[in-house]
């Protein structure tokens, strides 16, 4: 007894630190979460909508007597010797045939910021950075701040009431090129505008990033038919996973007997959302495109057949994978969800007079909507950022028609879609000019949190919805 | 001492008799098992029309797997098995032909904690309505508020007919559960301890309902408050270890039981 209490006592002693600490180890993990949450929501959002912010021009003469004028974006050390180099976002690939150029910071002799250089955006080649000479418009002539005032008067207008018009631009080193005004999307002329037009100018070029296809093989333009697919994918998920999840919980928690050969289904449905996801488009790409889509192919699309109709991936087939892979989540929320009703509700509606389907139906679901629903929120939270599965069935780099269109039937199961998450991965890895496809990573990177945050929040408040209108808890 | 009176028990069924037409519900050598363990062991009794008849005995001893029985809720579970027979005026409730549905109609029941719907007052005495038939609404307006009005329930939420019944207090909960249940005119009313999750108030409240509705249909009560029994019943039945120990008038059974063991229960020596 003596020995026992002593032991406990060192025991203490060993520990007493531990005794202290412990509370602050639990709040320490959850301020580094959120730190963590914090500085990466902060980096989307500093680089993703930086990009968009009209920066300052400046020109640039080198100690060689060369000029250029262009953004400058960072600065890094030079390899092996001492001193910085800037990258400078020149554009002018036309000319040039780069859009980069590091420049030692040595080599700069005098760096300036003129209010006449302006930006193009144009489509095809990209940005043009230069001056503005003249604009010509048959015979009439613009010149100097006549014609800039007369380019964005003439941009002001829709693309297809634009007057035929030919930019004359210079380059700072003196090159000049005839530019068609039909091929250019915009024109700033950053250096000379204050802090409310550089806001316009902004808000106007994440409104573009947002309601504008891909140009340039994805490293410029917008997203708007990858948010499009993704937005749309998911609902036509949550539309064949609801249904499908609900019922196999109602018969796993209302109808099976509650015996081994249950709990074992369960057991399974529940290890099923540990798969990886990719293996669900293994699964997707054998059985649901080569499997019923052939079929589907060989009955009713024969005429067209070798050209595959759903024998590729396409909507369709990429929702269908995705319900399937959300299916466990669905069923286990709502069977936590059926298992919390009172038995005392059933025996209630029972005892009415109720038959097993109307207590099923008027008293059962009702007072399970919501943790259906939660069960939905979370398969919409994973489906919308699942990635790997969609490249095997159906995801397309740049699709060439959007899935819902004027065109009979509409809604056009079979066709492939762009996917934000997908577009991450192909414009972080597959583009031909990295340094142009970082911030645009950054943005889509954001869009993708803010969109799942949107659904997210809908089904959430949709949740609140239904709990509010029954004044109900459960 | 216990064996001696099971061995009396057995030689002498405690059966009171009714006459063929005062009799509402009888129930006839009725056993009844829980996955293979016996719950109710050949129990015979009959209730008269028009009074109330109370279950007592102790935890466990099979009053309310009784009452359950007698509306068929145990169809729900399958483990139960059962043998014997009960009749609910002269008709086998457990006869092929016989709708289950229909015989919940007519048997309510209360159950021991209120179980209100998650809806509206109104939607909630509507419920069983709206799986019979379908009613002008004025009709139905009219049975809601006779139904609220017979569970003396009327007064106090007729202002507030669509707010959620959740916000009821348990005794206002207990008597629209009542109203629920009369809505569609039962014949039998049984109530599973109706009172055990109320302050006192609210019990009285509901003694009071008992004692009123019995002009109107046939009540069976368990209770585990011997007063309560006392004060509302007019028949009482002991079970005990799902035996039907004692069965006679509740004056009779309280101040002068017949059998050892019930007087050890009433007074306290056995709970």
């Amino acid at each position: 007894m003596t020995s026992g209490a002593a032991n406990t006592a060192s025991r203490h002693a060993r520990f007493h630190w531990l005794n202290d600490a412990w509370p602050w180890l639990c709040a320490a993990s959850v301020a580094l979460s959120l730190l963590m949450l914090g500085a990466l929501l902060a980096l989307l959002l500093t680089r993703g909508l930086g990009h968009f912010w009209p920066a300052a021009l400046e020109e640039v003469t080198l100690r060689s007597g060369e000029t250029l004028a262009g953004e400058a974006v960072r600065d890094v050390a030079l390899p092996q010797q001492p001193g910085n180099e800037r990258l400078y976002f020149t554009g002018n690939q036309d000319i040039n045939g780069v859009r980069w150029r590091w420049v030692a910071i040595e080599e700069i002799a005098e760096r300036s910021q003129p209010n006449d250089l302006i930006r193009l955006e144009r489509s095809p080649w990209g940005d043009f950075i230069g001056r503005l000479v003249a604009i010509e418009q048959n015979d009439q002539r613009w010149e100097g701040d006549a014609a800039w005032q007369r380019l964005n008067t003439l941009l002001a207008l829709p693309a297809s009431q634009r007057p035929e018009s030919q930019l004359l631009l210079a380059t700072v080193n003196g090159q000049t090129l005839r530019q068609p005004l039909a091929s250019v999307v915009s024109a700033e002329a950053p250096n000379a505008m204050n802090v409310w037009q550089k806001t316009v100018t902004w808000s106007d070029a994440v409104w573009r990033f947002l309601s504008e296809g891909p140009r340039a093989a994805n490293t410029d333009g917008g997203v708007w038919p990858a948010i499009f697919g993704t937005v749309l994918m998911v609902i036509l998920m949550s539309v064949i996973v609801t249904p499908f999840g609900v019922l196999a919980a109602i018969y796993l928690n209302e109808i099976a007997h509650q015996g081994k050969l249950t709990r074992l289904v369960r057991i399974g449905v529940r290890n099923l959302a540990g798969v990886p996801s990719i293996v669900y488009g293994v699964f997707g790409l054998g059985v649901f495109v080569y499997g019923i889509g052939g079929s589907l192919d060989e009955w009713f699309f024969n005429d067209t057949l070798p050209s595959p109709t759903f024998g590729t991936g396409g909507l369709l087939w990429a929702s269908l994978t995705l319900a399937l892979l959300t299916l466990p989540v669905v069923i286990v929320a709502t069977e936590e969800g059926l298992a919390r009703i009172p038995e005392a509700q059933r025996e209630g509606a029972v005892a009415l007079g109720a038959t097993r389907l109307e207590m099923l139906t008027r008293i059962v679901l009702p007072m399970a909507a919501p943790a259906m629903l939660t069960g939905v929120i979370l398969a919409v939270a994973r489906a919308a950022g699942e990635v790997a599965p969609l490249m095997l069935v159906g995801v397309a780099k740049l699709a060439p028609q959007m899935p819902i269109d004027s065109e009979f039937p509409y809604l056009h199961l079979d066709r492939k879609f762009m996917h934000l998450g997908y577009h991450l991965f192909d414009t972080a890895f597959h583009g031909e000019d990295v340094q142009a496809a970082i911030p645009l990573v950054y943005a889509t990177a954001l869009l993708l949190v803010l969109i799942v945050l949107m659904l997210n929040l809908t089904a959430i408040f949709l949740r609140h919805y239904l709990r509010r209108q029954r004044g109900s808890e459960c | 001492m216990l064996a001696q009176s099971h061995s009396i028990n057995t030689s002498q069924p405690p059966v009171t008799h009714f006459s063929a037409d005062s009799c509402c519900l009888s129930i006839d050598h009725l056993s009844l098992a829980y996955a293979g363990k016996e719950a109710l062991r050949d129990l015979t009794l009959s209730v008269p029309r028009h009074r109330v008849t109370a279950f007592i005995g102790p935890s466990g001893c099979g009053k309310s797997t009784l009452l359950r029985a007698i509306n068929r809720l145990h169809d729900l579970n399958e483990s139960v098995t059962h043998s014997g027979k009960i009749t609910l005026e002269g008709q086998d409730i457990h006869a092929p032909q016989t709708n289950v549905t229909e015989l919940r109609r007519r048997v309510g029941m209360v159950f021991q904690t209120p179980n209100p719907f998650p809806m509206s007052i109104y939607e909630n005495v509507a419920f069983g309505l709206r799986l019979q038939q379908r009613l002008p609404k004025r009709k139905r307006d009219d049975i809601i508020e006779w139904a609220l009005t017979s569970a003396a329930l009327w007064d106090e939420v007729k202002d507030r007919l669509h707010r959620s019944a959740w916000q009821l207090s348990g005794g206002q909960q207990q008597r629209l559960v009542i109203a629920r249940t009369l809505a569609v005119k039962p014949d039998v009313l049984l109530l599973d301890e109706p009172a055990s999750a109320l302050d006192p108030i609210s019990t009285l409240k509901i003694e009071e309902l008992i004692r009123n509705l019995k002009s109107e249909l046939t009540l069976v009560l368990v209770t585990h408050n011997m007063q309560q029994a006392a004060r509302v019943s007019d028949y009482t039945a002991f079970l005990h270890q799902g035996e039907l120990v004692e069965y006679g008038p509740t004056d009779q059974v309280f101040t002068n039981p017949r059998l050892q063991r019930t007087e050890n229960y009433i007074t306290g020596r056995i709970t």
